[in-house]
């Protein structure tokens, strides 16, 4: 077995374990954080995809995370309130489905990021990451300009949708569903990084002019990514709103898309639970730092400092070895 | 059948021209030798016929015009580039190489490992840590995976160790043996090139300046135009 499949297995032992330890001790706070980190490693793992496999430095992806969480706030409003999304031309009423939502989250989600995608591919670079960061902001102010969804102040949801056959007001269920949700996607991310695609993504992230000489056509197979990415990140939101039944414009924040991005430049870049190694330790640092000082964001900088410097792999690659992985 | 046909090209570098008017064409099944002295447009020719460098002129293969077509288009049409120096995917394994690049036809894994068997024997090795010929060997077998109508060599055996020169020759000889595959060659060694092309095109300058069979490829013209 290898020391990465080690780590792997080792990480997902401690998201099975730790909230089950949490369950039979009654630590209810625990598991909440654990769905945190879990809903955290779901978002930076779908940023995985289009960063680690696509090379696609995107400083907006809370976009995604964020229609996410507006998709569950804006059908769940509308159930709650008992009014319809529109009337015309046939009415669409509201829901409390989480399935629903999870599926209007990830459509929207999709289709964002295949729109965002169109233009911003015409770039690379730097110009790529600014005109990912100038879409975010762009989310952001609209969101703040929306009152009939909360404006500024966001919108409350009043109780946690609901799952056929689960009580999702009971954490440790919750925590399932979102736990279920990061190890498909996972799975999905492993299968994907062994197909075609995903080879020819990796070999279009090496040298884009390469790869069109063999026929590939480097910016589709980049939006094709992102799109996936797009969708996975907002059904995290989604969750991440169902989470803490509150969405509002800080969903959509340019600090959240680089808070997404540390998660995965921490665990390990192109990892595949680099992202949950990331999210894991920055929900960790996030309680035990936190309750010590406010300023816990200085400690979280100099791991981050230490592993740029010293470890690029990640914590992944710190346990593994450098192996693949790339900047 | 003409498969590819160069007319009056010309093509810069910015501001810097390059070619000034190169006439080429390459029958299906043919090889051909695309031979001139160092910065006479061999390599410039090759990037404008892959559309990875704007050309004016007529450029058409097997009746489609190249003129208009981004890079991939051109390659999914069955043009195969070896490009000089190799250029592998260096983090992937040589079996993620000839994946990334597979497209249906005959050329497959097993016919590639067929061809080359040490590519077969370092499937699982990442292709960053092959040695100089193995990565043209792979650079080869990735251009085949696309199943080309025409593959172009640009310098294949440059640099590399004489027994692993006899071997790729060996297979390019073998390639041009089972037929149906048009290669444009641009290489140095003009003994082998001579042993395996059915035509040769001449560039001086950016121009051609003798095309022809290449047994009437005379020590006159090859001391001309190539310097030996």
């Amino acid at each position: 077995m290898s020391r990465e499949r080690a780590f792997n297995l080792a990480a997902l032992a401690l998201l099975v374990a730790v909230p089950a330890w949490a369950q039979l001790t009654g630590e209810t706070f625990t598991i909440t954080l654990a769905t945190r980190a879990v809903i955290f490693a779901l978002a930076a793992t779908g940023l995985n995809i289009a960063l680690g496999l696509g090379g696609l430095v995107s400083l907006g992806h809370a976009v995604f995370f964020g229609i996410g969480g507006y998709a569950m706030g804006i059908l769940a409003f509308h159930a709650q309130s008992y009014t319809p999304l529109t009337d015309w031309p046939v009415t669409i009423p509201g829901t409390k489905l989480m399935p629903v939502i999870w599926l209007v989250a990830i459509l929207v989600s999709a289709l964002a990021a295949l729109l965002i995608g169109l233009l911003a591919l015409r770039t690379t670079g730097v110009y790529f990451i600014m005109i990912t960061l100038a879409f975010g902001q762009m989310f952001y102010y609209f969101a703040i300009s929306w009152p009939a969804y909360g404006g500024e102040d966001g919108m409350a949801i009043y109780v946690r949708n609901g799952f056929p056959g689960l009580n999702t007001l009971i954490p440790i269920q919750f925590y399932g569903l979102c736990l279920a949700w990061l190890l498909v996607v996972l799975w999905f991310n492993a299968r994907l990084a062994r197909s075609r695609f995903g080879l020819a993504l990796n070999a279009a992230r090496q040298a884009p002019q390469r790869v069109e000489t063999v026929g590939l056509d480097p910016v589709r197979l980049k939006l094709v990514a992102l799109v996936i990415s797009g969708a996975v990140t907002g059904l995290a939101g989604a969750l991440f709103a169902d989470l803490n039944r509150f969405v509002s414009p800080t969903m959509f924040s340019w600090q959240l898309s680089g808070e997404i991005m540390v998660f995965v430049i921490i665990g390990g870049v192109g990892r595949l639970f680099g992202p949950v190694a990331g999210a894991c330790l920055f929900v960790a640092l996030e309680h035990l730092l936190g309750g010590i000082t406010a300023y816990w964001h200085v400690w979280l900088g100099v791991l981050l400092l230490f592993i740029v410097l010293f470890g690029r792999g990640g914590l992944v690659g710190i346990f593994a070895g450098r192996g693949a992985v790339h900047d | 059948m003409t498969l590819l046909a160069l007319s009056g090209v010309t093509a810069a570098y910015g501001a810097s021209p390059a070619l000034f008017g190169v006439d080429l064409t390459v029958g299906a099944g043919e090889v051909v030798g695309l031979m001139g002295r160092n910065g006479m447009g061999k390599s410039t020719t090759v990037k404008t016929i892959c559309r990875m460098l704007p050309a004016q002129g007529t450029l058409t293969f097997a009746g489609h015009d190249l003129s208009r077509l981004p890079s991939h288009r051109a390659a999914r049409l069955g043009i195969g580039l070896v490009p000089e120096g190799r250029r592998c995917f260096r983090d992937l394994t040589v079996a993620e190489n000839l994946t990334a690049a597979a497209r249906r036809g005959p050329w497959d894994m097993a016919a590639v490992a067929a061809l080359f068997p040490r590519l077969g024997e370092r499937r699982g090795q990442r292709a960053g840590s092959l040695s100089g010929g193995e990565q043209q060997m792979l650079a080869i077998g990735r251009a085949l995976m696309t199943n080309p109508r025409l593959l172009i060599l640009d310098e294949a055996t440059e640099g590399l160790a004489p027994i692993v020169r006899q071997e790729i020759w060996r297979a390019i000889t073998r390639l041009k043996q089972d037929g149906g595959l048009a290669i444009l060659l641009i290489d140095k060694s003009l003994r082998e090139l001579s042993q395996v092309c059915d035509r040769a095109c001449m560039l001086e300058r950016g121009r051609t300046v003798w095309q022809g069979p290449m047994d009437s490829l005379t020590p006159e013209i090859t001391a001309r135009y190539v310097g030996v």
